[in-house]
């Protein structure tokens, strides 16, 4: 009586466990590296289903940081790239691991920071002194640290300050080695400024009594790319249908939808693709 | 903090409401990790009982490599296995990057060693009273490791349990070789990781509570189970 | 005895009388442990049928005789030889042995009976095990246990199973190490009668007991062992009458014998 219970069992725990295989079933999909920004905002959600309604393409997205997005994308674990560092993007197609990159679409970054400011930027619109006086106050600052897109952007502009946070790091400026909404709620634990874009912000849930400090200055600019990997290096490519979606999205049709995408009634990204040209 | 109540509020609202991406992303960790579990089970059940009963050149080392690996920090684990599964490593033409099976095989590989050591623990006590009896009754050695398996299998339920909690709260590896992939991948501990970084921290700990009570219905349908059949074999 | 629901075929557990591995014999016998020798040089013989009783003090090396010469220990010296043979791995299916706490597997009763009858001699399938467990069970008087885990049973009842556990394997030779040594009278009584039947019926049975009176009341000839060795063996009566030795005589007057 006891065996035939048993036996049950593990009956039942196999058959729990077989319903595991049909996941994998549906065949016609693309793998999209992307950004945790594209994301975490909402945006991927709400325009994907527009383009798989249309084509039955399925797009499955992995987020994880720029760099790493396109580490992945060079090792041929994905089909499309949509990422935001240009400097990047480009010399990962300059190696032949991508066919052509085009625009996509822009934000902006921001600094946010505590209620009581303790760096004295809240307003101001230039970026390089505001960074000079967080320095100068030593006020915390929290940094990806993750060579993310947002990462490599924000050295660039330490560096343009003429500031080196490396020195600093471990005191006032501290590193998450994050993506961006781990360490927004770092940022917000420790009341340290950081720089996020505009869209993850707008999203994020757990802002505590956090306001945007600085934004508004043209070096703050954030341009997104996408990127159909080169079926070429890595032949499991699905080319086809990868091609379709970045055809998609720089359409009028795609740039439509990601215009229309709004959070609290802010527009979040800004189309700016040229139709047909890529860069 | 609010988000306490709030987090418990939305838990039941999740719950009560039948909502079903949460019970599609409930069901694949429970495929997910109770396959990872059977399959540490057909590695770790015969491997910790040979360890127990068989002497051979090596065992020591075995034992200290399977006690350690049971600690083994799933990032590795994951990052591991994306380098092999990635198209550029030398798995990569099974295209088993960002599925469930190259989730179930990360847990299988996270709960192996826990299924094995303890196996060892378990078979070895039981080893230790029966073998004279099993050998009087000219049982051989192949045949003793099925015994002690069976008549252990209590004590080996605990062993596959601790195994699953294992699986089925892990994150580090299902995140790397899975993607997270909406509909595809996303889990109860990847769904939390993501909703943190969302911000949203009281759906990410509602989340949370579910999984807590789900790895409890687990663990009481199994412990009720044991208790009802093997009440007495124990004694 | 067994209950009278139950038509059960009892010649299903009658070991049979084909001799196959009779006499035992041990010669040089020696066991050494910490640089003590527990086992002496100790050279006997046991014929082929009848109850032989191994007494003496603790420490006398009893149960380590009686694991030798079943083979589950090995010896330092000296061999253990069946019918002139030394053992081999199928020999031991010819014998069984109880132990002093019975090592009931974590089954029902039934099922413990089942795996001995299967791991045994014909390593018998289906319908004969099934019969022969319920003839075992009914001469055990368990039949009404059969389905209870073993481990729950009483003292008495666990030996007894763990006895007609044995029995079942239909072995030539039967050891048993004190296997009444934590029962009760009644209890005692159930176990001397099945030991009294497997005798009778052609089993050779080699018993270590504590107990004087049990060695009167069951065994046809005593051995009297000391410090590892055989100092006086005789026939049952002729030995409670005259030992013919001095520590025996002390042993049986109840005198402490170091």
């Amino acid at each position: 009586m006891i065996r035939r219970r048993f036996l049950a069992l593990a009956a039942a725990l196999t058959v729990a466990t077989g319903l595991a295989a049909p996941l994998q079933a549906d065949d016609k999909f693309i793998i999209v590296q992307s950004t945790t920004s594209t994301l975490n905002s909402g945006l991927l959600d709400a325009i994907l289903p527009q383009f798989t309604d249309k084509t039955g393409i399925e797009v499955r997205v992995v987020a994880v940081g720029t760099g790493q997005a396109i580490k992945n994308a060079r090792n041929g674990d994905g089909d499309v790239l949509l990422v935001h560092a240009k400097p990047a993007e480009e010399k990962f197609v300059a190696d032949g691991y991508g066919v052509a990159r085009h625009d996509l679409m822009y934000n902006d970054f921001v600094i946010v920071g505590p209620k009581d400011d303790p760096a004295g930027i809240a307003g101001m619109r230039d970026i390089l002194p505001a960074l000079e006086r967080i320095a100068q106050a030593a006020a915390p600052f929290a940094s990806r640290g993750d060579d993310s897109g947002t990462h490599k952007k924000e050295l660039r502009l330490w560096k343009d300050a003429g500031v080196d946070p490396a020195a600093a790091s471990g005191t006032w400026y501290r590193e998450t080695g994050s993506g961006m909404g781990a360490t927004l709620n770092t940022a917000v634990g420790m009341n340290a400024y950081t720089m996020s874009d505009r869209a993850t912000w707008i999203a994020f849930q757990n802002k505590g009594d956090f306001a945007i400090a600085v934004e508004g200055d043209p070096a703050l600019f954030n341009q997104y790319g996408v990127i159909l990997v080169n079926p070429e290096k890595h032949a499991n490519v699905k080319a086809e249908w990868g091609q379709a979606f970045v055809d998609w999205l720089v359409s009028g049709e795609g740039q439509t939808a990601i215009a229309a995408f709004e959070v609290d009634g802010q527009q979040l990204f800004f189309p700016n693709a040229k139709e047909g040209g890529g860069s | 903090m609010q988000d306490f109540s709030a987090a418990f509020g939305l838990a039941f609202d999740l719950i009560l409401s039948g909502n079903a991406d949460l019970a599609e992303i409930v069901l694949l960790s429970l495929q997910v990790s109770l396959t990872a579990v059977l399959f540490a089970c057909l590695i770790g059940l015969p491997l910790g009982a040979a360890t127990a009963i068989f002497r051979f050149p090596g065992r020591g080392a075995l034992i200290v490599l399977m006690n350690a690996m049971m600690g083994l920090p799933p990032v590795v684990v994951g990052l591991f296995l994306y380098l092999m599964l990635s198209n550029a490593g030398p798995l990569g033409p099974l295209a088993l990057l960002y599925t469930p099976t190259a989730m179930i095989i990360a847990q299988s590989i996270l709960v192996a060693p826990i299924v094995a050591a303890l196996t060892r623990q378990v078979v070895a006590d039981l080893h230790s009273e029966y073998d004279e009896q099993l050998r009087s009754f000219s049982v051989g050695r192949w045949a003793a490791v099925g015994t002690l398996l069976w008549d252990g299998r209590y004590s080996l339920m605990t062993v596959a349990l601790a195994g699953f909690g294992r699986a089925i709260a892990e994150v580090g590896a299902v995140i790397i070789v899975g993607g997270n992939i909406n509909h595809v991948t996303r889990v109860m501990t990847t769904t939390i990781a993501l909703e943190t970084s969302k911000g949203n921290l009281a759906l990410a700990l509602a989340l949370g509570i579910i999984l807590v009570g789900i790895a409890v219905a687990v663990n009481a349908s199994v412990m009720s189970l044991r208790a009802t059949a093997a009440r007495a074999a124990y004694a | 005895m067994p209950d009278g629901s139950h038509i059960v075929d009892l010649r299903a557990c009658t070991p049979g009388p084909v001799r196959e591995i009779l006499p035992l014999e041990a010669r040089g016998l020696t066991y050494e442990a910490g640089g003590h020798r527990l086992i002496d040089d100790l050279s006997l013989r046991f014929e082929d049928s009848g109850l032989s009783a191994i007494i003496g003090p603790n420490g006398a090396g009893k149960s380590l005789l009686l694991r030798l010469l079943h083979g589950l220990i090995a010896p330092s010296g000296g061999e253990v030889l069946w019918r002139g043979q030394a053992a081999d791995e199928t020999i031991r299916l010819r014998q069984a042995m109880v132990f002093q706490r019975p090592v009931l597997l974590r089954r029902s009763v039934a099922g413990n009976l089942r795996y001995a009858l299967r791991h045994g001699r014909n390593g018998a399938a289906g319908a004969s095990v099934g019969s022969s467990v319920e003839a075992w069970l009914t001469r055990a008087n368990l039949l009404h246990l059969a389905d209870r885990p073993a481990r729950l049973l009483s003292g008495g009842e666990q030996q007894r199973l763990a006895l007609a556990r044995a029995l079942s394997r239909r072995p030539e030779v039967l050891f048993l190490d004190e296997p009444t040594a934590s029962l009760d009278p009644t209890a005692t009584l159930a176990i001397e009668e099945l030991i009294g039947q497997a005798r009778a019926e052609g089993t050779k049975v080699i018993l270590v007991t504590h107990d004087l009176g049990q060695a009167k009341r069951l065994a046809d000839e005593i051995l009297f062992l000391h410090r590892g060795r055989v100092e006086a063996r005789a026939p049952t009566e002729q030995f409670f009458s005259d030992p013919e030795n001095d520590n025996a005589a002390a042993f049986l007057a109840g005198r402490l014998v170091f």
